[in-house]
C-alpha cells in the first residue's frame, strides 16, 4: 500500500516557534486525533480531571483536612440533590463530615501525584538501566535483563503488594502513615521501570551498531555523552507510548494498594483508601461516599488509558 | 533442546533460592520475633535461654540453611496472628482460592477466546465495535471497582447474589468445594465474573490483534492467491497462527489469575489465600508473608516453566534439530 | 482472442490529501501460452497491476475504472466468490519472497495438499500423489521425504521452487509472477527462471512476468511492457525493444545497462526520478526528463501509438502531426 508523505509547500520562512506548531497542527499525528471524537473527549477528561486535581487548594470549596473546619453534625448528609442534602456539601459529606467533593478532589490529586511520579521514577532508573545494558553489553547486560526477566514474569501487582508488606515490616510502626507516600510510589515503580528498561535495551542494541554511533565512537566521544545524547533520542519513541499506559496502570495500582489496606492511610487519602472507606457504608445506604470517589478514579484510568491507545494506534507504522 | 531445559531449571532454581532468601531476611529485620512469643514480664535471662534454644544465636547462612530445609518440608512455623502452623493455615484456604481461580480462568477462556477471533475476522462490524469498547472499559477499570459495582448490582440492588463469603461449602477429604451446593455456586458467580473480567478482556484484545497481524502475513495472501475458500484461510491458517503466541502469554496470564485474586478475595470476603496475605500485611504476620512469598514465586516459576516448553513444543521452527537445516539447491 | 486483456485499467488510492491514482489508463494484453515481461522502476505500478488482476488489491485501493477480461470474460467485477474460483485455477500468483509465502507452521505437503484438493477435487491419497509429482516437477531431490517438512527447512532456491510448484498446483492458463527472483542469490536466480521458463513452456501457461530486472526479461520473455508512472510506455517483442527502444525512456533504460561487449565509456543515466504516486506532470509523465521534449509533450498525455516495430506513447511518433524527422535509434 501506496503512504504518500508530501510536505508542505514551502513559503517564505516563518518563524521557527510557529511553524512548528502549524507543522503540529498539520501532521499525521494531530490529524488521527482530530478524527477520533472518543480521543478528543477523552483528553478533555483529562485536562478537567487533572486540572481541578492539581489545582485543588483553589477550586475545592473545603479543606477536608483541616480538623478545625469539621462538623461530626454534618456527617452522612446525602449529595445536594438528595432530600436532606444541602449545597454547602454538594457531593455530601462522609462519617467525619469532611465534604465528599474535596475529598474527592484532594484524593484524586493524591492519585494523580503517587503515578507521575511513579512513572517518573520509572522513567528515570529505567531508560538509564535501558542503555546501559544494550550499550555495555557483556555480563552487565545479561545480569540486568536476568533480573528484568524474573520481575516480569509476575504480574504488577503482585511485586507491588510484596515491595509494600515488606517495606512494612521492616520500618518502625509509628513512621509508617509519613512515608506511606514513597513506599506506595516504590512499589508501584518497579514494574514499569523493568518495562522501560526491556523497550529501551532492545531499541539501544539496534541502534548501536548504526553508523552515527560508531562515527561519534571513532572521535572519541565518552561513551555516556553517545548514549544520552546520541541514542536517547532515537529510542524514546516507542517508550513514550508505553509511558502513557503505565501512567494509567500506575493509577489504578496505587488505587488497589490503598484499597487493600496497603497504599495511602486516612491521613493523606487517595482515591482508593476512599473507596475503602465508602465500601464499609455502601449496604447501610450511604452510596455517596463511594459513588464519587470511583466515578472519578474510573474516569481518570479510562481517559488516560484512551490517549495511551490513541497515541500507540497513531505512531504504529503498521497500522497507517 | 536438553541444555535448554537444563538452563531453565537452573534460572528456577536460582529465583526460588533469591525469594527464599528475601523471605528469611524478612524474619531478621521484623522487630524481636521473642517479643512477640513471650509475655513483657518474662526476664532477660529466660529470654536469651529461649532465643539460643530455638537456635536464633547461630549465625545467618546456618539460620537460612536451616529455613531453606524446612521450608522444603512446607514447614514455615507458627503464625503470629493466628497462632497455628503457617502450612496448615494456608492448605485450609487453598481449595477456596483454587476454585475461584479454575472457575474464572475457564470463563476468561470461553469467552474471550470466540470474541478474540470474532472480532479479529470482522473488525468493522457494529458488534465488533461494541466488544472493542466493553473491552477497553474492563481493561481501564481496577478489578476492585468491577467487583463493588456487581456487588452494588447484584446484591444491594437486586438482591439477586451474595455480595460475601463463600456460601455453603462441603467437605470431602482434605478439600472444601463450593462447587456442590446451590449457595456455594452462587457466592461464586460474582466473584469469578469480576476475576474473569481483566483476563477475559486481555486474551480477547490479544487474540484480535494477533488475527489481525496474521491476516496481513505474505502467506495469507498467497493463500488467498491460490483461491483457498475463506473458511480454510480463517480457520485453518489464520487460526493456527494466531493461537501459537497467543497460547504462550495467555498462559502467563492466567497464572496471574491468582494474583488478581488477592484483590477479588478482599471486595467479596471470600476465604482464600488472598484475602489470608492481606490481613497479614496489614498484620505483619511475617510467617504468613514469607510461606506466601515462597508460594507463589513457585507457582510462577513453574508456570514460567510449563509455558516456555509449551513454545517449544508449538513451534516448529524451535524444533529444528541441527542436521535437518537447509542444505543444498 | 487473447487470453488476459487489460483496457484502460485505473488503481486509486483514496488519501485524506486527496486520490492517488497509481495505474492510470494501463492497457496490454496476453496471448494464450507466451510470457510477457512488465519491466519498471519500483513504483511504476507493477506489482499493484498484477494484484488488481486477481483481485486481491489491499484496501483502501481500489479499481477505479477499465475494465480485465481473462478469456473473454470480466473479471475485475465478479463477485467475490467467483473471483476466488478463478484464483490458483485459472490463474495463478507467485510473489517476491518464498520463505514469507509459505505458512511456516504447515508442513510443504499439506499446503500443497490441500490447494490441490480445493481445486482438483482429489481424495487424500491421489492428492498426495499429485503433491509428490509436482514437487518432483520443479525439481525438489528426495520428494517423498521433503513434503513432510516445514518451510525453514529449505533453502531459498527450493523455498521458490515450492512456491512455483504451489502456483501451478491446478495447471492454470495465466501465471503472474511478481519480482520472482529478486531475494535470490544471483546464481539461483537462473535456475529459477529457467525452471519457470520450461514449465510454462510444457503446460502451455502464460506468464506476466513483472520485474524490474531487464536481464530475467531479455532471458525469458517474449514480448515485454515497458511501464512508467501507471502507464505502459512502450510494448513490443523483446528483441525489438532491447534492439531498437523508441520511447526515450526505454532508450534511456537500454543505454544504462552495462555489456560486457559493449564500450568502455561511462554508464548513460536517465537524469531526475520517476514521479511519485499522484504527483505526475501534466501531458506527458516523462516530459521533465525527456531528452526530445518539445512542447505538445507538456500539454497533452500520448497514447499508445506505431512506432517502428513497437509501439510507444510518445508524440515523437505520432504520423497525423507535422512529422519531426528524427531518425530511428541505432
Amino acid at each position: 500500500m501506496v503512504t504518500e508523505s508530501a510536505d508542505l509547500p514551502v513559503e517564505a520562512a516563518p518563524p521557527r516557534a510557529v511553524g512548528a506548531f502549524r507543522r503540529a497542527l498539520d501532521s499525521d499525528l494531530f490529524y488521527s486525533f482530530r478524527r477520533s471524537p472518543l480521543t478528543v473527549v477523552a483528553a478533555l477528561v483529562v485536562l478537567i480531571l487533572g486540572g481541578s486535581a492539581l489545582l485543588c487548594s483553589w477550586v475545592a470549596p473545603h479543606n477536608p483536612f483541616d480538623l478545625a473546619s469539621l462538623n461530626i453534625l454534618d456527617s452522612f448528609d446525602p449529595p445536594a440533590w438528595v432530600d436532606g442534602g444541602n449545597w454547602t456539601y454538594p457531593l455530601g459529606t462522609d462519617d467525619q463530615g469532611r465534604d465528599v467533593l474535596s475529598a474527592v478532589l484532594y484524593g484524586m490529586r493524591v492519585s494523580i501525584l503517587v503515578g507521575f511520579s511513579a512513572v517518573g521514577l520509572a522513567l528515570a532508573s529505567g531508560v538509564s538501566l535501558g542503555l546501559l545494558a544494550g550499550f555495555a553489553g557483556g555480563w552487565v547486560d545479561t545480569l540486568i535483563m536476568r533480573i528484568c526477566d524474573v520481575l516480569l514474569s509476575f504480574p504488577a501487582i503482585l511485586i507491588a503488594i510484596l515491595i509494600d508488606g515488606v517495606a512494612r515490616s521492616v520500618l518502625p510502626h509509628d513512621r509508617q502513615d509519613e512515608i506511606a507516600f514513597s513506599v506506595v510510589v516504590l512499589a508501584v515503580t518497579v514494574l514499569p521501570a523493568v518495562q522501560f528498561a526491556r523497550t529501551v535495551r532492545g531499541s539501544t542494541l539496534v541502534e548501536r551498531n548504526k553508523e552515527y554511533v560508531q562515527a561519534a565512537r571513532v572521535i572519541g566521544v565518552h561513551p555516556v555523552t553517545i548514549a544520552f545524547r546520541h541514542i536517547l533520542p532515537n529510542v524514546i519513541g516507542p517508550v513514550l507510548v508505553i509511558a502513557t499506559i503505565s501512567l494509567a496502570v500506575a493509577i489504578i495500582n496505587e488505587a488497589t494498594l490503598s484499597f487493600l489496606g496497603l497504599g495511602l492511610p486516612l491521613t493523606q487519602p487517595s482515591l482508593g483508601t476512599l473507596i475503602r472507606v465508602g465500601q464499609n457504608f455502601l449496604f447501610s445506604g450511604e452510596w455517596w461516599m463511594i459513588l464519587f470517589p470511583s466515578l472519578a478514579l474510573a474516569g481518570l484510568a479510562l481517559a488516560v488509558n484512551l490517549l495511551g491507545d490513541w497515541l500507540r494506534d497513531a505512531l504504529n507504522p503498521k497500522l497507517r | 533442546m536438553i541444555a535448554f531445559v537444563i538452563r531453565r531449571l537452573g534460572q528456577s532454581i536460582a529465583v526460588m533460592l533469591a525469594v527464599g532468601f528475601i523471605a528469611f531476611s524478612l524474619f531478621s529485620y521484623v522487630g524481636d520475633p521473642i517479643s512477640s512469643m513471650v509475655g513483657q514480664d518474662t526476664p532477660i535471662a529466660d529470654r536469651a535461654k529461649l532465643r539460643h534454644d530455638l537456635g536464633l544465636d547461630d549465625p545467618f547462612f546456618v539460620q537460612f540453611g536451616r529455613f531453606l530445609l524446612r521450608a522444603a518440608h512446607g514447614e514455615f512455623g507458627i503464625s503470629y496472628q493466628y497462632g497455628r502452623p503457617v502450612q496448615r493455615l494456608l492448605a485450609e484456604r487453598l481449595p477456596a482460592t483454587l476454585e475461584l481461580s479454575f472457575t474464572a480462568a475457564l470463563l476468561a477462556l470461553l469467552i474471550g477466546l470466540p470474541m478474540g477471533v470474532y472480532t479479529g475476522l470482522r473488525p468493522e462490524s457494529w458488534l465488533s465495535r461494541l466488544f472493542m469498547t466493553l473491552s477497553l472499559i474492563g481493561v481501564s477499570l481496577p478489578t476492585f471497582l468491577t467487583g463493588i459495582l456487581l456487588i452494588w448490582i447484584f446484591a444491594v440492588m437486586l438482591g439477586w447474589l451474595p455480595s460475601f463469603g463463600r456460601g455453603d461449602v462441603v467437605q470431602i477429604g482434605g478439600w472444601t468445594t463450593g462447587f456442590l451446593t446451590l449457595s456455594g455456586l452462587k457466592a461464586l458467580i460474582l466473584p469469578s465474573i469480576t476475576l474473569a473480567l481483566f483476563q477475559m478482556t486481555l486474551i480477547m484484545r490479544l487474540v484480535r490483534s494477533e488475527m489481525l497481524e496474521v491476516l496481513r502475513t505474505d502467506y495469507i495472501k498467497f493463500a488467498r492467491a491460490r483461491g483457498l475458500p475463506n473458511r480454510l484461510i480463517y480457520f485453518g491458517h489464520a487460526l493456527k497462527n494466531t493461537l501459537v503466541p497467543v497460547i504462550t502469554i495467555t498462559g502467563l496470564q492466567l497464572g496471574s489469575i491468582i494474583a488478581f485474586s488477592i484483590i477479588t478475595e478482599t471486595v467479596f470476603q471470600w476465604p482464600g489465600m488472598g484475602f489470608l496475605i492481606v490481613q497479614a500485611i496489614g498484620f505483619a504476620d511475617v510467617p504468613v508473608m514469607a510461606c506466601y512469598l515462597v508460594l507463589v514465586a513457585f507457582f510462577f516459576v513453574v508456570i514460567n516453566l510449563i509455558v516456555d516448553l509449551l513454545y517449544y513444543a508449538v513451534d516448529p521452527r524451535l524444533r529444528l534439530d541441527r542436521a535437518g537445516a537447509a542444505h543444498g539447491h | 482472442m487473447p487470453l488476459l486483456e487489460i483496457e484502460h485499467l485505473q488503481v486509486e488510492f483514496p488519501t485524506r490529501r486527496g486520490v492517488l491514482r497509481a495505474v492510470d489508463d494501463l492497457s496490454f494484453s496476453i496471448e494464450a501460452g507466451e510470457v510477457l515481461g512488465v519491466v519498471g522502476e519500483s513504483g511504476a505500478g507493477k506489482s499493484l497491476t498484477g494484484a488488481a488482476i486477481i483481485g486481491l488489491l489491499e484496501p483502501p485501493g481500489r479499481v477505479a475504472g477499465g475494465t480485465i477480461l481473462f478469456n473473454g470474460r470480466r473479471i475485475d467485477n465478479l463477485p467475490p466468490e467467483e473471483l476466488r474460483r478463478i484464483r490458483g485455477r485459472e490463474i495463478g500468483a507467485i510473489f517476491q519472497d518464498p520463505l514469507t509465502s509459505l505458512n511456516p507452521l504447515y508442513t510443504v505437503g499439506r499446503q500443497l495438499i490441500e490447494t490441490v484438493s480445493v481445486h482438483l477435487g482429489l481424495d487424500a491419497r491421489a492428492a498426495r500423489e499429485r503433491a509428490l509429482a509436482l514437487l518432483r516437477e520443479v525439481g525438489i531431490p528426495g520428494a517423498e521425504q521433503r513434503i513432510d517438512h516445514y518451510p525453514h527447512q529449505f533453502s531459498g532456491g527450493m523455498r521458490q521452487r515450492v512456491v512455483i510448484a504451489l502456483a501451478l498446483a491446478a495447471n492454470p492458463r495465466l501465471v503472474i509472477a511478481d519480482e520472482p527472483t529478486t531475494a535470490l542469490d544471483v546464481s539461483i536466480q537462473a535456475q529459477i527462471i529457467a525452471l519457470l521458463k520450461r514449465l510454462c513452456r510444457d503446460h502451455g501457461t502464460a506468464v506476466m512476468l513483472v520485474t524490474h530486472d531487464m536481464g530475467v526479461i531479455a532471458e525469458t520473455a517474449d514480448r515485454v511492457a515497458v511501464m512508467y508512472a501507471g502507464r505502459v510506455a512502450e510494448i513490443g517483442s523483446v528483441r525489438d525493444v532491447v534492439k531498437s527502444p523508441r520511447h526515450p525512456y526505454t532508450v534511456g533504460l537500454m543505454g544504462a545497462i552495462p555489456t560486457i561487449g559493449g564500450a568502455r565509456d561511462r554508464l548513460a543515466q536517465i537524469d531526475g526520478a520517476m514521479p511519485r504516486v499522484g504527483a505526475a506532470p501534466r501531458g506527458c509523465a516523462f516530459n521533465p526528463r525527456c531528452g526530445r521534449v518539445f512542447e505538445r509533450c507538456r500539454h497533452e498525455r500520448p497514447e499508445l501509438m506505431p512506432a517502428g516495430a513497437t509501439q510507444a506513447a510518445c508524440w515523437l511518433y505520432d504520423q497525423a502531426a507535422a512529422p519531426r524527422k528524427e531518425a530511428a535509434h541505432g
